[in-house]
C-alpha cells in the first residue's frame, strides 16, 4: 500500500493543476465573450492590421 | 444577412444622415479614465452578430485618429474603445457609416459580474473537492480498512476544508443574514447540515470510526452551487440583454449662458431658469417652457398620445418628449429631480408595495421545511438517547437525518425549472428578469394593456398608398426622407420609384411640413392648410384625425395621405389566446376615446378606459387588485411606469422607455404581441413543474427519513439517495422542453435598424 503515498499526492496535484488552470482562465477574462471567441476563429489574421 | 427590403434600406440610409448623433461632449461625459491619459468608452451595438461584423468594426475604429484599440464583445454586443486626447474620435459616425447603430452605454465599472465570477469559482472548487473525495470514498466503500481507511478519511477532511470555507461561505453568509433578520431560508438547513456533517466526520476520523460523510457534505455544496449559478446566469443574461437596448436618454443638455457662451452640462446640474438648446432628434431633458422656435413633439412615451403635438414658443414641454422637427430653445422650469421623469419614478416606487411583499415559492416552502427537519433531527436524538443512552450513537443518527433531509433536491427543484423556462422564453425573444417574475405571472387573472406602443406599434402607417399616384408618392417619399416626423418616416418607406423630378433645396418647416423645389415647381408636404394654400376649402378629402396631411404642387393639392397607428403583429390573436387562458383583458390609454375605441374594436377588447393620467392608470390597477384580481400590466410608455410597478406582473416591449423596461418583469424583443400569451403559458407550466418537483422532494424525504431515523443510513446510502432525488428533479424539469411548442419565428426583425454593408466586408 506504500504506492498510495505517491499516488494520492499525484492525483491531487493533477486535479489541483486543472483547477488552478481554470481559475486562471476565468480571471484572465477568457470566459467574458464566449460567442466572440467562437466567431473570431473565422477572422483571417493576415488582413488585420498588426499592432 | 440583409433582412430589410431594398427600398426600406435606402430610406433608412437617408433618414440616418439627418438624425442627430450623440455629441462629443456627451460621449466624453460617459467615458472613463483608465490611466495614462487613456479614456475608455463603452458603446452598445445591438446589431453586431458575426465574425465579419467584429472585423469590420474593429478595423474601422482602429483606423480613426487617437483610437488606441477597439474590442468587440459579441456576447454582450458591446464595443470597448480606448482612446486618448481631448477631441473625441467620431466613433459613432464611423459605426453608422458601416451600418451599425450605436448607443452610449453606462458601464458599471467592474461591478458587473463579481457575483457570477465568485459563483463559478465556488463551483470549480466544490467540483474539484467533490470529485476527489468521492474517489476516496468509493475506495472506502469497496473495502478499505484500518490505516488505509483512516488515511483516506484524513485526506478527504483536508480536501473538504477549502470547499467548505470558500464554496460553503456563500451559503453560510446567506443563512447568517436570514437568521439575523429573524427569517428562515433554504440556506439555513444547508449550512447547519453541511457543517454538522463535517464536524461529525472529523470526530469519527480522529477516533478511527468507519463512517465519514465528507463526500455527502461536499457534493451537496456542489449540486446546490450548480443550481444557484444557473439561476444567476439566467438573471444576468436577461439583465445585460435589456441594458443593451438602452436608448440614448438625455444625459446632458446644451446650456445657453447669458453672455452667449454654450456649455454642455449633465442633466443633474440643470437648474430652473437656465436656457437650453434642444436640437431636432433630441429628447427634452427637463420640464420647461419654449422661448424660441417651433417644432413637433413625439409624446407617445410620455402621455400615450399617438399623434405628434405641434408646439410653439410659450408652451410647456415635458421631460422625456422627443423633439422631432425643429430646434427649440427652452427655459427650464424644474430641475431634473422634479421633472416628469423623476415624478414617474417616484410614483412607481410608491406603487411597488405589493410586489416587494411577494415571497418566492422556495422561501415559503423552506420556511415550513427547515423547522420540521431540525425538529425531526432533534427528536431522533432524544429518542435514541432515551432508548440506548449512547450519546455518540444518538448524535451520529441525528446528523444522518440532517444530511439525508438536506434540501438538495429542493434547492434544485425551483431554479432548474426556471432556468429551462427562461431559456425557452429567451429563444422566443422574451427576457425574464428573475424567477419570481415567472411565479407571479403564473398567478395572474387579468391583463391590462396600454394602447400606444403596446397594442399598436406607436408608429403611424400609410394606409392609402395604393390609391395614390405612384409618381406623386415617389416625390413625397423623397421629400419625407429629410424629416424625422413619424408621418414622414411612414411615407419615406415608399421610396424607390425611379423617374421623379430631382429635388432641390429641401427645407423643413417645424410644425407645418417640408418644402422642396424642383426645376419648375414648388412642392409642399405637410398640413393641409399650409401645403394647399391655393386650395379653396380646407375640408376636402378625408375626414378625421390623420386626414390633414397632403402633398401639394404649387399650392394645389395633388395627393392626400391617411395614416393609422398600425396594431402590433398578432395583437388580435394574442388577446384571443389570453381570453382562452381565462384571463380578462382590459385596455388603459392616455389617448383620446375615439382612437381607443377603434383599436379596442379591431382587437376584440371589451373594456377600455381612455384619457388616463399616469397616476390614474396605477390607481385603476390598485382598484382591480383590491377587488381580488392578480393583474398583469403590459405597457411601454413613461406614463405606464407607475402601473408597471403597481401590477402583480409586468411585461414591456423592447421599444419601451428605459425606466419602463427596467420596471418590467419581462421584456419582449420581437414585434409580435404573441409573446404575452407565450410568457403566460410557459410561466404556468413552469409553476406546475415546480410544484411537482417540490412534491418529489417531499416524497423522497418521506421515504428516506424513516430509514435515517432507524439508524440504517450509511454514507453510501446517503450518497445514492441524494443523487437519485436530484436526478429525478432534473429529469422532471426537462419535461418543460417537450410540452411548450416553439413559436414560429418571424421573418421581420424586432428592430428596424439597417443591417446594410456588413456582409459586403471581405473576411
Amino acid at each position: 500500500m506504500t504506492i498510495l503515498v505517491y499516488l494520492i499526492p499525484v492525483a491531487l496535484l493533477a486535479g489541483g493543476l486543472g483547477l488552478s488552470g481554470f481559475l486562471w482562465a476565468l480571471r484572465s477574462g477568457q470566459y467574458e465573450d464566449l460567442d466572440g471567441a467562437a466567431e473570431r476563429i473565422l477572422i483571417d489574421r493576415n488582413e488585420r492590421p498588426e499592432r | 444577412m440583409s433582412c430589410c427590403a431594398p427600398g426600406a434600406e435606402q430610406a433608412m440610409d437617408l433618414t440616418g444622415t439627418t438624425s442627430v448623433l450623440p455629441s462629443g461632449q456627451e460621449i466624453r461625459l460617459a467615458s472613463r479614465l483608465v490611466g495614462d491619459g487613456l479614456r475608455q468608452t463603452d458603446l452598445s451595438v445591438p446589431t453586431v452578430h458575426c465574425a465579419a461584423c467584429i472585423q469590420a468594426i474593429e478595423t474601422a475604429l482602429a483606423k480613426l485618429d487617437n483610437v488606441e484599440d477597439a474590442r468587440v464583445n459579441l456576447s454582450t454586443k458591446r464595443v470597448a474603445i480606448r482612446w486618448r486626447g481631448d477631441e473625441v474620435p467620431p466613433f459613432v459616425a464611423a459605426l453608422r457609416r458601416l451600418g451599425y447603430e450605436a448607443h452610449l452605454f453606462a458601464a458599471e465599472i467592474d461591478e458587473k459580474d463579481k457575483t457570477l465570477a465568485e459563483l463559478i469559482r465556488a463551483v470549480a472548487v466544490a467540483g474539484f473537492a467533490a470529485g476527489n473525495i468521492m474517489l476516496l470514498s468509493v475506495s472506502v466503500w469497496s473495502g478499505a480498512e484500518g490505516a488505509t481507511r483512516d488515511l483516506f478519511h484524513w485526506v478527504s477532511a483536508l480536501i473538504a476544508i477549502p470547499a467548505l470555507t470558500f464554496a460553503g461561505g456563500i451559503f453560510f453568509r446567506s443563512a447568517w443574514n436570514a437568521l439575523r433578520h429573524g427569517r428562515m431560508n433554504m440556506d439555513v438547513p444547508i449550512a447547519v447540515g453541511v457543517s454538522l456533517a463535517y464536524a461529525m466526520s472529523l470526530y469519527e476520523t480522529i477516533n478511527h470510526g468507519d463512517h465519514a460523510y465528507f463526500d455527502a457534505s461536499v457534493s451537496l455544496l456542489f449540486f446546490l452551487l450548480i443550481g444557484r449559478t444557473l439561476d444567476h446566469v439566467m438573471r444576468e443574461r436577461a439583465r445585460t440583454a435589456v441594458k443593451g437596448l438602452s436608448q440614448l436618454a438625455a444625459r446632458g443638455a446644451m446650456v445657453l449662458r447669458g453672455d452667449g457662451a454654450r456649455d454642455y452640462l449633465p442633466v443633474g446640474e440643470i437648474e430652473p431658469g437656465m436656457h437650453l438648446l434642444v436640437a431636432a432628434g433630441e429628447r427634452v431633458p427637463v420640464d420647461g417652457r419654449i422661448i424660441r422656435g417651433a417644432s413637433d413633439l413625439d409624446c407617445s412615451l410620455v402621455s400615450g398620445e399617438s399623434t405628434p403635438k405641434t408646439v410653439t414658443s410659450g408652451q410647456q414641454v415635458q421631460a422625456g418628449t422627443l423633439n422631432l422637427t425643429g430646434p427649440l430653445t427652452i427655459e427650464a422650469t424644474a430641475a431634473a429631480k422634479d421633472s416628469f421623469l423623476a415624478e414617474m419614478v417616484r410614483l412607481m416606487e410608491a406603487a411597488e408595495g405589493g410586489r416587494a411583499h411577494y415571497r418566492r415559492i422556495a422561501d415559503r416552502v423552506s420556511a415550513l421545511y427547515a423547522p420540521v427537519v431540525h425538529l425531526t433531527a432533534f427528536v431522533t436524538f432524544l429518542g435514541w438517547m432515551a432508548v440506548t443512552g449512547d450519546w455518540h450513537r444518538a448524535v451520529t443518527i441525528a446528523i444522518a437525518v440532517l444530511i439525508i433531509t438536506c434540501p438538495c433536491a429542493l434547492g434544485l427543484a425551483v431554479p432548474i425549472v426556471q432556468v429551462g423556462a427562461a431559456r425557452r422564453l429567451f429563444e422566443n425573444g422574451i427576457m425574464v428578469k428573475d424567477g419570481s417574475a415567472m411565479e407571479r405571472l403564473a398567478a395572474i387573472d387579468t391583463a391590462v394593456f396600454d394602447k400606444t406602443g403596446t397594442l399598436t406599434l406607436g408608429q403611424p402607417r400609410l394606409v392609402n398608398a395604393s390609391t395614390i399616384d405612384p409618381a406623386m408618392l415617389a416625390i413625397a417619399a423623397d421629400m419625407a426622407a429629410h424629416s424625422r416626423h413619424p408621418f414622414s418616416k411612414a411615407i419615406a418607406v415608399f421610396a424607390g420609384f425611379a423617374g421623379q423630378p430631382k429635388l432641390e433645396a429641401v427645407s423643413e418647416h417645424p410644425g407645418l411640413g417640408i418644402e422642396a423645389t424642383t426645376a419648375d415647381s414648388t412642392w409642399r408636404l405637410g398640413r393641409r392648410g399650409w401645403a394647399g394654400w391655393k386650395a379653396r376649402t380646407g375640408g376636402e378629402g378625408k375626414y378625421g384625425g390623420y386626414g390633414g396631411t397632403v402633398l401639394s404642387k404649387n399650392g394645389r393639392i395633388v395627393a392626400s395621405f391617411t395614416f393609422e397607428d398600425a396594431t402590433r403583429a398578432d395583437a388580435k390573436a394574442a388577446v384571443g389566446q389570453l381570453k382562452d387562458a381565462g384571463v380578462s383583458v382590459e385596455m388603459l390609454s392616455g389617448d383620446t376615446p375615439d382612437a381607443c375605441g377603434d383599436v379596442a374594436r379591431i382587437l376584440g377588447i371589451d373594456r377600455f378606459v381612455s384619457a388616463l393620467l399616469p397616476s390614474e392608470k396605477a390607481e385603476r390597477i390598485e382598484v382591480l387588485t383590491k377587488a381580488g384580481h392578480k393583474v398583469l400590466m403590459v405597457g411601454d410608455g413613461l406614463n405606464d411606469t407607475p402601473a408597471l410597478g403597481a401590477a402583480h406582473g409586468s411585461i414591456a416591449p423592447a421599444t419601451a422607455a428605459d425606466i419602463g423596461r427596467n420596471a418590467a418583469d419581462f421584456v419582449f424583443l420581437r414585434e409580435s404581441l404573441s409573446a404575452v400569451p407565450l410568457a403566460l403559458d410557459v410561466s404556468r407550466k413552469a409553476g406546475r413543474l415546480i410544484r411537482q418537483n417540490i412534491a418529489i422532494a417531499i416524497i423522497y424525504n418521506a421515504v428516506a427519513v424513516p430509514i435515517a431515523i432507524l439508524g440504517h443510513v450509511t454514507p453510501l446510502i446517503a450518497a445514492i439517495a441524494m443523487s437519485a432525488s436530484s436526478l429525478l428533479v432534473i429529469g422532471n424539469a426537462s419535461r418543460l422542453q417537450s410540452f411548450v411548442p416553439d413559436e414560429p419565428r418571424r421573418t421581420a426583425p424586432p428592430d428596424r435598424r439597417p443591417h446594410t454593408g456588413t456582409l459586403a466586408q471581405p473576411s
